[in-house]
Order: structure tokens, then C-alpha cells, then sequence
């Protein structure tokens, strides 16, 4: 239950963040990503500023969480252990960067900007989510085992 | 560049890196949007439970943000319906063969400083901006 609060919490921080820098907006993201308006004036670096602010407050908040043993409500910090670069990572990295391309959505702006109700963002959201559950159907890990095993 | 907007970016960027730390350090986990998402939807365990809560936390955040008028009103979306879905399909389908999106990789990962996480958005950002180029400068142009 407290995981679900903090979870709640830390969700709510987020999307506020997305909604006040704009992230949440397609067009804004289009306008960052539309590098050929440049020599126009008509490009928006905006979300570089926002890569940079969210950076500023992750980079150390992580130094400090490897100096804790561990987390407020959890076991054990699950940080992530890959460090290689393989053929899924770019090609997934491609695929994913045409469909953010195409609408200006990726995964974090698109639930969140579900809070303006448009019914386009509904049909983003749920073909995100097919598209989720035919990667684990297809190309995703095993789930043969019983549930107890894993 | 009329439409750059330096000081929100900055404050809701921060927010969000915020977010990301406050999930850390109280649950230990990566605020990784596409990684929640995915296991929220197709559940492997009782962790469900704390990754739905970060999505409606995610909407309900934006939603006070607009409400308090510190966010815009309303949002502005071009796509046409075969883009949504085309679009959405990649973005689930990519985001997880390649194990992240623009928070998860883009944020935590440049954080972690993962040669990993580096490489990824690298890539998706390139093919992100090509994607846009092709729709609005060999197509649309």
C-alpha cells in the first residue's frame, strides 16, 4: 500500500512536469524534433531545456539514493544492470523514434496529456498499448513458466 | 524561435527529474514510463499495483497542472486517425524491444550515465527528427 502512495506521489510530480513544460503537447514535441525549420527560425529547442532541467535534479538525486542502503518502502534499489549496446536496443530505438516522429507522443506525455480528454490521445494510448502487447506475444520473453517460478 | 519557452521548460523539466527521484528513493525503482506501462498492462506479479498507481498519478498530475493554470489549456494534435494508430503501434512495439523511451533512457539513463541508455536516445531522437523531416519537408514540402 505505501509503494502505491509513493508510486501516486512520485506519478503526480511527473505529470505536472510534462503538462508545465508543455511535453504533454504533441505540436510543442513536433517543434523540437522539426530540425529542418532551423534555418527558417521556426525550430523550438525547448525540450533540450527540459532534458537539462530534469537532469539537474536527477543526476544528483540518484548520487544520493546509491549512498542510502535502501529505499523508503522496498527491499532493494532495482537499478538497472545492461550496459551493452545490441541489435533490439537500436532497432526498438528506430522504430519507437518513427512513431514519435509521426505524432509527436511518446509514452509518458501521451497518458499523461489523456488528462485534456481528447479522444485522438485515446486512440494513441490504446494503440501504444497493442502495440506493448504484441511485442511481448511475439519478440518478448518467455512466459511459460509458472507463476510461482518467476 | 518565437515559440521557445526557456523558463517552463526548465521548471517542469525539473519537476519530472523530481518524479523520477522520489520513485527511487522511496519505492527504488526506474521511472521508466514505457517499462511501467507495459508491465501494468500485461501484469507478471503484485507489482502491478504501484505502476497503475504512477499512471494515474501521471494524469492526474497534468490534470491539476492545467486546472491551476500553470499548464496550457488545451493541446494541439495533427495527426490524422492511420497516424495515431500507425504511430502508437511503433511507439509501444519499439519502446519495448528497445527497453525504453524518452524517460526511462532519456532522463534515468543519461543520469546513470549508461553508454546503453546514451545510444538509445541517440537513435531515437535521430529517427525521430528524420521522421519529422520526411513529413513536413519531402512530403509535405
Amino acid at each position: 500500500m505505501r509503494q502505491i502512495v509513493w508510486a501516486v506521489l512520485a506519478g503526480l510530480l511527473f505529470g505536472a512536469g510534462l503538462a508545465v513544460s508543455q511535453m504533454a503537447n504533441p505540436a510543442k514535441v513536433l517543434a523540437f524534433l522539426d530540425i529542418g525549420a532551423i534555418p527558417s527560425g521556426g525550430w523550438d529547442p525547448s525540450l533540450a531545456v527540459v532534458l537539462v532541467g530534469a537532469l539537474i535534479v536527477t543526476f544528483p538525486g540518484f548520487v544520493l539514493a546509491r549512498r542510502l542502503n535502501k529505499p523508503l518502502v522496498a527491499e532493494r534499489f532495482e537499478w538497472p544492470t545492461r550496459r551493452d549496446i545490441d541489435v533490439r536496443l537500436v532497432a526498438g530505438s528506430v522504430l519507437f523514434g518513427v512513431g514519435w516522429g509521426l505524432v509527436g507522443y511518446c509514452p509518458g506525455p501521451a497518458i499523461a496529456s489523456l488528462a485534456w480528454g481528447r479522444v485522438e490521445t485515446v486512440i494513441f494510448v490504446l494503440a501504444m498499448i497493442a502495440g506493448m502487447v504484441i511485442w511481448r506475444r511475439t519478440l518478448g520473453p518467455k512466459t511459460d513458466a509458472p507463476v510461482s517460478a518467476r | 524561435m518565437d515559440n521557445f519557452t526557456p523558463v517552463s521548460a526548465l521548471i517542469g523539466g525539473a519537476l519530472i527529474g523530481a518524479g523520477i527521484v522520489l520513485l527511487m528513493i522511496a519505492n527504488g525503482r526506474i521511472a521508466g514510463v514505457s517499462g511501467i506501462l507495459g508491465r501494468a498492462v500485461q501484469p507478471d506479479g503484485p507489482e502491478w499495483r504501484w505502476r497503475v498507481g504512477f499512471i494515474v498519478g501521471l494524469i492526474g498530475g497534468a490534470a491539476l497542472a492545467s486546472i491551476a493554470g500553470v499548464a496550457p489549456a488545451a493541446i494541439e494534435i495533427t495527426g490524422s486517425l492511420p497516424l495515431l494508430i500507425g504511430g502508437g503501434l511503433l511507439v509501444g512495439f519499439g519502446t519495448q524491444l528497445g527497453s525504453g523511451c524518452t524517460s526511462g533512457h532519456g532522463v534515468c539513463g543519461l543520469a546513470r550515465m549508461s553508454p546503453r541508455s546514451l545510444a538509445a536516445t541517440g537513435v531515437f531522437m535521430a529517427s525521430g527528427a528524420a521522421t519529422v523531416f520526411v513529413m513536413r519537408h519531402v512530403i509535405g514540402g
